[in-house]
């Protein structure tokens, strides 16, 4: 059968994509807080105010007469990234990580003239990647210098952890991990492998590939079981503390780890995807109804934290799926 | 948690407004629920010949004015030269035609078309009518009284004595004194008088059998007496009593059935053929005289009326949409462009409407190919997207034509800016996702499209939403509940099928 029935969905407690609109980000979620995460700019002014880390703000593009000027604004770095301040799932992001005369070296290797990085401003200043269409603005910003303890596990393109805070509590993490497939983006319907992580230790405990279980990169061929993301305790609480920051109740956030600044914080969304379930092999429904339950919500992130790793930790040390997967 | 119960409570309101709605109308109107439905309606036509004698003539017919179990649905007269109008005078309708001169034989019509209506009851007459007082020659007069004193000896009501007169008259072998006032007098005009003399108002009235195809017919006289209030009908030739189903009152009140002056030896004869004419025509043809009528969209210019035809259909487009994206998780490009691109199908016809739409948006694609190398700001790029979308459909009907297909004239119902709009969509999501998902949005909105036009081409939805714009409460409340649907999508019962595999 090609098939599952809608009851074993159900005891598994997988949230279909209706449940989480309705029942979760209609009911966490004020429209009017939208803006906040919508919009990468201010988060990231927001975020400067509850001293959580992000990557730093190089230059922002309003204008589009400011354009002929982004030359010299960004000479002075061989590596930045230009993004739409109000794109979604990844769109719109250029990688420049270096030079080569007057052109630009795309992350992928590739070489793009200043016109092509030009038309891309014009592109994100027209609205092309914002949501709805609405004129937007360009931000550049410093690209990030992964941890090289993630070597192997991305091909190109830096992996990304995402979890998703409801409430305040992290209820589900996830590594995400560019392949040749994803063309070095960290999408999982784009075929970026997605890693389950243990919301306890930071540990592999399943990674998937286009809905299939994997156990090795598919590029790299490193034992994806490996895996255990470091300062996983900071990176839990600097995701808690986005819930403070924008009081959205069910936002996802994406996380870097910085080779110098340690954890750093993407964007958020407030429309996060269902995949993360894929990844884990688990859903998210008896978490989420856990934390609906508490008597007594903890106010602070830290407590936020230690709970969650408590409530929704493995019990001991199992064997990660990912080992005995097919 | 917002309280369930009054957003339940709105859900069935809307419901029961919507079927009440259309169900009191369906009633009321006769609207009928399904298309094409026909009823039987009878087309009489009387035939008036007479010889006019080169002088001003002036005919009147006296037309039948609401005939019990009957309704008039549509009259018309054809007379050449004549002037013809409908004269009411004291509840009463006749025809009058009129010309300054004619000669020779003269041949006039009046067509009607009367529908079924099964039982209506029929109102007491405002002032009760009285018996006439009747004149008798002498010989007569005692004549009938004799015969009433033998009629009335054997009954006991207005009815039974009119039968008894009845049969009286009816014998094979008459008495004496039926046999002498029938010399004088017609059967039904001798019992009226009889029955007026006994003190019971009665009138003679012509009705006609209506039998399809039937030919130079004439009316056949009934006498009617006034008793508990209404008019009670008797055959005069049988007895019996009660109107007959197929026969059409035509002349029951009023002084006679034609007069004509200005011309002699008139005759009126009667054609009759059983017809059928769609219910919803007859439901229109009422919507004036009844209180909804007032309300309804019959009320509007035609013109608009097809505007609305259209425009009608769009709601239940949408819940197409709103099927397909909540209920099955069908992606498509762009929320409502689905929608719009199946009421474009709905002018272009289905097959002509994929194929130049799937033409125009690959060529678009392909031209926008190169656009995006010009570095053109964006909404100059779909300016000049809608410019190229506009040539490649002028080159599309040309070609189109000079083939023989006329589906390029067609093609101009496509929305040029959401058509434009779509090639740059796609070209993006090709540039970031790959040709993959292009197709499956592509896909996926086109197929929405067409599940949408099948659901709005379909004869019994068009004639709902049209004659029946209540019904679209209840379709409204449909996707209220839809909108709350919680469970899991169609498509995500595949999507997570391995997570259950593995559990």
């Amino acid at each position: 059968m090609k098939w599952a029935s809608p009851f074993a969905l159900k005891r598994a407690g997988i949230l279909g994509m209706n449940r989480r609109n309705v029942a979760y980000i209609g009911q966490y979620n004020k429209r009017s807080l939208y803006p906040l995460v919508d919009n990468k700019l201010k988060t990231k002014l927001l975020a400067e105010k509850y001293q959580v880390t992000v990557p730093r703000l190089l230059g922002t593009v309003v204008q589009q007469h400011e354009i002929e000027h982004v030359a010299e604004l960004v000479t002075n770095y061989a590596s930045f990234a230009i993004k739409p301040a109000k794109g979604s799932g990844g769109k719109g992001i250029l990688v420049i990580t270096g030079r080569q005369g007057d052109d630009y070296v795309k992350a992928s290797g590739s070489v793009i003239t200043q016109e092509d990085v030009k038309r891309h401003m014009t592109n994100i200043l027209a609205g092309l990647y914002s949501l709805g269409g609405k004129p937007d603005v360009v931000i550049i910003e410093e690209l990030i210098e992964f941890d090289d303890r993630f070597d192997g596990f991305s091909f190109q393109g830096v992996p990304d952890i995402r979890i998703i805070i409801f409430q305040g509590y992290p209820v589900m993490a996830m590594l995400r991990c560019a392949t040749r497939a994803s063309d070095g983006k960290a999408n999982l319907h784009q075929g970026a492998v997605g890693v389950g992580l243990d919301i306890a230790t930071g540990r592999c405990l399943n990674a998937v590939q286009f809905g299939e279980v994997v156990s090795h990169h598919p590029d790299t061929n490193r034992a994806l079981n490996e895996i255990k993301i470091p300062y996983w305790t900071e990176m839990l609480e600097l995701a808690a503390t986005c819930y403070d920051m924008t009081d959205l109740g069910y936002i996802g956030t994406d996380l870097v780890l910085d080779k110098n600044k340690g954890p750093l914080l993407l964007e958020l969304n407030a429309r996060p995807g269902l995949s993360i379930q894929v990844a884990n092999g688990c859903g998210l429904l008896p978490r989420l109804r856990h934390i609906e339950k508490l008597k007594r919500r903890h106010s602070s992130a830290k407590e936020r934290v230690l709970y969650a790793m408590d409530a929704f930790g493995l019990p001991d040390e199992l064997p990660p799926v990912g080992q005995t997967g097919s | 948690m917002m309280s369930r119960v009054p957003f339940y409570t709105i859900v069935v309101l809307l419901i029961l407004a919507g079927l009440g709605l259309a169900i009191s109308r369906h009633i009321q109107m006769e609207i009928p629920f399904l298309p094409g439905e026909e009823r039987p309606v009878w087309l009489v036509e009387a035939r008036i010949d007479f010889n006019a004698r080169n002088e001003p003539v002036l005919v009147s017919m006296d037309l039948p004015d609401s005939p019990p179990g009957f309704r008039l649905f549509t009259e018309q007269a054809a007379s050449p030269g004549y002037g013809f109008s409908v004269i009411r005078h004291d509840g009463n309708r006749r025809g009058e035609w009129s010309i300054r001169r004619a000669v020779g034989p003269q041949t006039l019509y009046y067509k009607a078309q009367f529908l079924q209506a099964g039982d209506i009851e029929e109102l007491p007459e405002q002032t009760p009518p009285l018996a006439q007082p009747v004149d008798w020659d002498e010989p007569q007069s005692t004549a009938a009284t004799q015969l009433l004193a033998q009629a009335s000896q054997r009954s006991s009501t207005p009815e039974s004595l009119t039968r008894e007169l009845i049969k009286l008259l009816n014998q094979p072998e008459p008495g004496q004194n039926a046999a002498l006032l029938l010399s004088n007098h017609s059967e039904a005009d001798l019992l009226v008088k009889l029955l007026n003399q006994a003190g019971l108002p009665a009138r003679e009235s012509q009705g006609l059998y209506l039998e399809d195809a039937r030919r130079r017919q004439s009316l056949s006289s009934f006498v009617e007496i006034y008793a508990d209030e209404r008019w009670l009908v008797f055959d005069p030739k049988t007895g019996e009593q009660g109107l007959p189903d197929n026969v059409l009152m035509w002349h029951r009140q009023g002084m006679s059935l034609l007069d004509v002056t200005g011309g002699s030896g008139s005759n009126v004869s009667f054609s009759i053929i059983r017809q059928t004419v769609p219910a919803l025509q007859l439901a229109r043809a009422q919507a004036e005289e009844h209180g909804f009528g007032q309300f309804s969209i019959y009320q509007l210019p035609i013109e608009e009326q097809s505007m609305f035809k259209l425009l009608l259909l769009l709601p239940l487009g949408a819940a197409v949409v709103v099927l397909m994206r909540i209920i099955v998780g069908i992606k498509t490009s762009g929320t409502f462009m689905p929608v719009l691109i199946a009421v474009a199908f709905l002018q272009t016809s289905l097959l002509p409407g994929i194929v130049s739409f799937v033409t125009v948006v690959a060529l678009g694609l392909l031209l926008r190919g190169y656009l995006s190398r010009l570095n053109l700001l964006l909404v100059a790029r779909i300016a000049t997207l809608v410019i190229l979308v506009v040539f490649i459909i002028a080159i599309m009907s040309i070609v189109g034509y000079q083939l023989g297909f006329n589906t390029g004239m067609t093609i101009t119902f496509f929305p040029m800016i959401i058509m434009a709009w779509t090639i740059e969509r796609m070209s993006i999501l090709w540039e970031e996702d790959g040709p993959k998902e292009v197709l499956k949005q592509g896909g996926g909105s086109l197929l929405v499209a067409i599940l949408a036009f099948l659901a709005m081409e379909s004869k019994l939805v068009s004639h709902l939403t049209f004659n029946f714009p209540e019904l679209h409460l209840v379709l409204l409340a449909m996707i209220l509940l839809m909108g709350q649907y919680k469970g899991y999508k169609l498509t995500e019962l595949k999507r997570f099928k391995a997570m259950v595999d593995r559990t």
